[in-house]
């Protein structure tokens, strides 16, 4: 998705936050937020005393001055939510450039093929289309004849196109991409408005965000929290009222400004502010990463797994195998073990297959098309491809019959010629499959007599600095799971390789579900990369699935996310950007109560300031222990600052709190000193500050 | 502070930590159906009780079908007392032929003893008969501290048990606890009362002729068998009026040492129970830890109060409302432990503690009385403030919060946030009434900030059902007796309901085993965290309620002026 970070905050979008800000206003809106709604009624309430005030002939600076900073509040945190929702929508404004007025070239009453030229925006699912080089795709869909390159930039970033084909794992392709080479046919598989992009884009834009488990457990406590809060504000009202009798005083200490400053400052307006502006920025992180969710749940999910499973090869293992070594059976030439296993593989287009030619030509020189020779007799060979069931690959030519493969199946295979498999080269699979290795047995059949020739030794060769990054997830109390075909001799040393925690060798995605299924009854989540359609039931089944984008359509719809980039290891960042999340917010809702302390030294000796008086003070004057300069002074600076740190906090929600894969306790501790106690003391420093200030340009 | 009474704190917190692991393993056991040393004597008993009440204690409940059974039992209870009182001069055993009482009172004590509060707006020489206060509240004090442990064993379940669906047989917790717990302790704690001078009598009331020519009434009773369990169930009530400052109720300063040791003696045990159930007595220690860090401090906060020169008394030793016999050190320890603990008895007038101390003692029962607090209502309160620190904790390391493999989510965190919210309305909205109106106002023997702080301790004792007076309020009124009543049944029951519902929810849920990233819930990180939640809540909720009265009182005494 072509996406540049923008930096915080883009002057268009925050013009535009800026409006919207106001626009929220609309009670409608304000109600969804039980905490914010507290305080525009407050802000309302203290509106209504000030002009009925104004209107008895009575103008209060003061009350003017707290009405417009309750309004601020309110302002401030609708702010902090537009600008969370605009650079979701402009990301989602990028999107959708990509698919206005992309033209489609619709087949009716496919194959037998007349072609019409629709708007894309009318296709429906189950439409066929057709797209050829130049054109770009309409809509999602599935390849269903056909193999072309597709540059699939506008969504990846990635400018290397992609290969899209008919059957197998490659057939997804997306709506925005453009066909560069070759010509593919197209059924279409989303109703326009429900694709990929379209949900995606309703996603980042927040119009659809539903609140998360979460989220919803917090606002619990958040309206929990501000009904206590109401409650102490209401009878204190009833508490000063018996108390000013009891002191002697005629006219109430309180005054409906008042009451709503004290209420506001208490209540949790920091975390219920930026409550919402933490989950939208939270999906808007995650598509910068290109990573796309179905649900914010999957995101909270995410930081919520403690078992990973990943599969081998191209996550843990530089994609694939790369021949290492021939090992020669007694008395066999190693050279001739080369040119066997070379000629066995000069059709093998796999990467194993490539890099048997390769190791060839670097250890005897040998090479296969400069020898005319060799190239005469090649012509008239005859390829044996691999197949799942005879687990063997080979070459025809000039009476000879070499085969290479499994070392079960080989020994099969001489064994139909009464040859016997030799223990030396037994020896040397065994010591192969030990050290996780795979070995290829290479066997000769020259006039029915069979002859094994040797072990090409097959290697994985671990990506650098994953086993670090799997020890970093330890210690986060996750758990990896490599997958992978491989037998378990195999899949056991390259496990010890590469630190993971477990494995499953000779997986099927029947072994897959069970060990998701067995994870999950023993409590964990678990959390699962995928791309072909064997894997669409383990996806779903995953309590994170999270498909390539270069998978089948049938993995991008079990899954719940998905990797544009096609790169397994994001798991790891969409880990990261769930726990982020949750991070956040309980730091914010820490910070904010913590808030309330200092809060209280300012305010009630500051309202009671002349109840009980002795020696000229009242007796709570004890309390302000900031030395506030006024009662005036001290109100409004608490309630300055309650405002502020709501803006002051609005990179944080949007960036979210630092993450470090960390055990929880040490996490816990750091977080607790930062936004416990920390949120404890700024505000002491903070209101002491605003109201130096607000003294100095006499405010009050 | 004389170095004796240094010492005797120390023995009797060494005390205390010593028996914790004893009693606290004797009550899992019995929980937990297994044989104890007294199986033998009491089983069939045990069996002849479900037998005759065609209980099958076999049979396993949903959490509303326990919370059902719960509430009946406690209607009835209800019921039994308000009936005795109104009809007791038409009774036996009344020696001194008092007449019933009036209705109000009847409700309010009827309440009071059915939800383990013991508020006691009469006085019990003047106003009871022996057969009300053995038939109706000494039965009560049995089975509502019963009751509360009886919650907390349930929610215990729901919390230990995987994927269950039943949080076990409210009528065998009940009979369990009275029978194996209460009972034997009681009997052993009233011989050594008994043995101190603590009178155990059915005589009537002995009249003698004073020094000074006047003729004085002494009253009697069966006191040794009530107290006994007043102080181990954190009941409260007193025999007579002034509760244990009275020398027939706790005559030495070796039985104020029984007594005062009793109130903490279940509630402490409890949380090794607790442990022991969820099979980490660690998790349990953590608890007692913080309970414990908790009663210091304002142990500590009040003692230095209390032992500070006064510039309006002119003595560092304020004797006021204290009996000779026990000295400041043991009346502040008693005045603390008995509002930590939701007990209530006294043995001295917390209405004369110094501003501070009297404060202090607010606060223990604002924290919601989970310090240790009421045997049973205490842990389970503090488990819903684990719940709030679990959950708060838990989004600070990223994780979907879980406590003991249990996913805490919305439904529990709402049911933990109405536990805090019942009580605290009581005591707000119950406080501001009674100073706006005249039927609370009139009540009052002193004016201004001491007013105010003698109606906040008696609506603070409603919601946490701790029972103790502030005194100096006359609440035996119509308007006090049926706001308290009130406030007394919202703050038991707006809590053990919704308890109940989360331990009905818990025990359904799947079990997710410990990891790295889970933080752990038993080292002194999670106690820290746990003290800072609950002092945060009690004190945010209460600091402008309380600055309107202890803390004003107190910076005015400094200032010289008192109430």
């Amino acid at each position: 998705m072509s996406t540049q970070v923008k930096s915080l905050f883009d002057p268009a979008i925050t013009r535009r936050a800026a409006w919207e800000s106001i626009t929220k206003l609309d009670p409608r809106v304000q109600v969804k937020n039980p905490v914010m709604f507290l305080v525009a009624v407050g802000a309302v309430l203290s509106t209504f005393t000030f002009f009925r005030d104004l209107a008895s002939g009575a103008f209060s600076t003061f009350n003017l001055q707290i009405t417009l900073w309750l309004w601020f509040t309110v302002l401030f945190a609708n702010f902090a939510e537009a600008i969370a929702e605009g650079r979701g929508k402009a990301q989602a404004d990028s999107l959708r450039k990509t698919r206005t007025g992309t033209m489609a070239r619709r087949l009716t009453n496919y194959p037998s093929s007349t072609e019409h030229r629709v708007i894309a925006t009318e296709l429906k699912r189950g439409d066929v289309v057709i797209c050829e080089s130049g054109d770009v795709i309409p809509g999602d869909g599935e390849v269903i004849k056909g193999i072309a390159s597709v540059n699939e930039s506008a969504i990846t970033g990635e400018s290397a196109p992609v290969i899209r084909e008919a059957g197998g794992d490659r057939s997804a392709v997306t709506g925005g991409t453009q066909v560069i080479s070759d010509q593919i046919f197209v059924r279409i598989t989303a109703e326009q408005g429900d694709s990929f992009l379209d949900r995606m884009i309703a996603l980042v834009e927040g119009a659809k965000r539903q609140k998360t488990p979460n989220e919803i457990a917090l606002s619990i406590v958040l309206a929990a929290l501000s009904i206590v809060f109401l409650l102490a504000v209401v009878t204190l009202k009833g508490f000063a009222a018996y108390s000013e009798t009891a002191s002697g005083l005629t006219t109430s200490l309180l005054s409906v400004p008042v009451l709503v400053a004290l209420l506001v400052c208490l209540i949790p307006t920091t975390i219920g502010g930026l409550l919402s502006a933490i989950g939208i920025s939270g999906m808007d992180r995650l598509i910068q990463r290109n990573v796309l969710a179905t649900s914010g749940r999957a995101v909270e999910a995410a930081g919520d797994v403690d078992v990973l499973l990943l599969d081998k090869t191209g996550t843990i293992t530089l994609g694939n195998r790369m021949a290492s070594a021939f090992i020669p059976a007694g008395g066999i030439d190693p050279k001739r073990l080369a040119e066997a296993a070379q000629l066995s593989s000069l059709a093998d287009e796999t990467p194993e297959g490539r890099s048997i030619v390769v190791l060839a030509k670097e250890n005897f020189g040998i090479r296969g098309h400069d020898d005319s020779e060799h190239n005469a007799a090649l012509h008239q060979a005859t390829f044996i491809p691999f197949t799942a069931q005879t687990r063997m690959s080979g070459v025809d030519v000039g009476g000879r019959s070499i085969r290479k493969g499994a070392a079960d199946m080989i020994e099969k295979y001489v064994d139909s010629y009464s040859a016997a498999f030799p223990p030396d080269t037994k020896r040397a699979v065994e010591d192969i499959a030990k050290t996780g290795g795979t070995p290829l047995v290479v066997a000769e059949v020259v006039a029915n007599k069979a002859t094994v020739l040797g072990v090409i030794q097959l290697k994985d060769v671990v990506k650098g600095g994953i086993k670090e990054r799997f020890a970093e997830l330890r210690k986060a109390g996750i758990r990896t799971v490599m997958i992978t075909g491989d037998n378990p001799l195999t899949a056991a040393a390259i496990a010890a390789e590469a630190g993971v925690d477990d494995y499953i060798a000779e997986a099927t995605p029947e072994t897959k579900l069970k060990r998701i299924r067995d994870e999950q009854a023993a409590g964990h989540l678990v959390a699962m990369v995928g791309d072909g359609t064997n894997d669409a039931p383990a996806l779903a089944q995953a309590d994170v699935g999270v498909a390539m984008n270069s998978g089948t359509q049938a993995a991008r719809e079990a899954g719940n996310m998905v990797d544009l980039d096609s790169n397994p290891t994001k798991l790891l960042d969409v880990v990261h950007i769930g726990k982020q999340l949750l991070m956040t917010r309980g730091a914010l809702t820490t910070f904010s109560i913590a808030n309330d302390v200092a809060k209280y030294f300012a305010i009630i000796p500051a309202i009671f300031a002349t109840l009980y008086m002795t020696n000229g003070e009242g007796a709570l004057s004890a309390l302000n222990v900031m030395q506030l300069a006024t009662p005036e002074s001290a109100i409004l600076s608490a309630i300055i600052f309650n405002a502020l740190i709501i803006v002051a906090l609005i990179p944080l929600a949007l960036r979210g709190v630092a993450y470090q894969p960390l055990p929880a306790s040490t996490l816990l501790w750091r977080n607790f000193l930062i936004y416990g106690v920390g949120g404890v003391a700024i505000p002491f420093v903070g209101i002491k500050l605003i109201d130096i200030l607000v003294v100095a340009l006499h405010l009050v | 502070m004389q170095p004796l009474e240094f010492l005797q704190i120390a023995l009797y917190f060494g005390l205390l930590i010593a028996i914790t692991p004893l009693l606290g393993g004797f009550m899992a056991t019995v929980f937990c159906g297994q044989k104890t040393w007294l199986t033998p004597v009491l089983k069939p008993l045990e069996g002849l009780i479900y037998k005759l009440s065609g209980v099958n204690d076999y049979e396993e409940m949903s959490w509303k079908e326990y919370a059902f059974a719960l509430l009946t039992f406690n209607a009835l209870g209800f019921l039994a007392v308000f009936v005795l009182m109104l009809a007791q001069g038409a009774l036996p055993l009344n020696p001194q032929s008092t007449g019933g009482t009036s209705g109000y009172l009847a409700f309010n004590t009827a309440v009071s003893f059915m939800t383990n509060t013991n508020w006691q707006a009469y006085s019990g020489e003047a106003a009871l008969s022996y057969l009300t206060q053995m038939l109706g509240l000494g039965v009560q004090n049995f089975v509502s501290a019963a009751t509360g442990i009886a919650v907390m064993i349930a929610l215990t379940r729901g919390i230990a048990r995987k994927h269950a669906a039943s949080i076990g047989n409210f009528w065998v917790d009940l009979t369990r606890t009275t029978l194996y717990i209460l009972l034997p302790l009681s009997l052993l704690l009233a011989i050594l009362l008994v043995s101190q001078g603590v009178v155990q009598s059915f005589g009537s009331y002995v009249s003698a002729t004073t020094l000074e020519g006047r003729s004085q009434v002494i009253p009697l009773g069966p006191a040794a068998s009530q107290i006994a369990i007043k102080q181990l169930g954190t009941n409260g009530g007193g025999f007579f009026g002034v509760n244990s400052a009275h020398p027939f109720e706790n005559p030495t300063p070796f039985s104020n040492f029984l007594q005062v040791l009793a109130i903490l003696l279940i509630p402490s045990a409890l949380t090794y129970t607790y442990g022991k159930m969820v099979g980490s007595v660690r998790q349990g220690w953590t608890i007692f830890a913080a309970m414990l860090a908790v009663l210091l401090v304002v142990l500590a906060v009040s003692l230095w109060s209390e032992t500070s020169y006064n510039t309006v008394l002119q003595t560092s030793v304020q004797m006021e409302g204290k009996e000779q016999r026990f000295g400041v050190a043991n009346s502040v320890l008693w005045g603390m432990t008995t509002t930590v603990a939701s007990n209530g008895s006294v043995n001295a007038m917390h209405d004369s503690f110094s501003p501070l101390a009297g404060g202090m003692a607010m606060l223990n029962m604002m924290l919601g009385e989970v310090i240790f607090g009421g045997v049973g209502a205490g842990m389970y309160g503090m488990l819903m403030f684990i719940i709030i620190t679990v959950f708060i904790a838990g989004l600070m390391v990223g994780r979907t919060p879980e406590y003991l493999g249990k996913k805490i989510e919305a439904f529990e965190v709402q049911m933990a946030m109405i536990t805090i919210l019942a009580p605290s309305t009581v005591i707000l909205i119950g406080t501001m009434i009674a100073v706006l109106i005249p039927q609370g106002l009139s009540s009052l023997n002193n004016q201004g900030a001491h007013g105010f702080s003698e109606i906040l301790y008696a609506f603070t004792s409603a919601a946490g059902n701790n029972g103790s007076a502030f005194a100096g309020l006359t609440v035996d009124t119509p308007f006090y007796n049926i706001a308290i009543g009130i406030g007394m049944l919202v703050g038991r029951f707006g809590v053990i309901l919704p308890t109940l519902a989360i331990a009905g929810s818990l025990v359904g849920k799947k079990y997710t085993p410990p990891s790295l990233g889970t933080f752990p819930t038993d080292k002194p990180l999670f106690a820290v965290l746990l003290i800072a939640v609950i002092l945060i809540v009690g004190a945010l909720t209460f600091f402008p309620a309380l600055s309107l009265g202890p803390i004003v009182e107190h910076l005015l005494m400094n200032a010289g002026k008192t109430f």
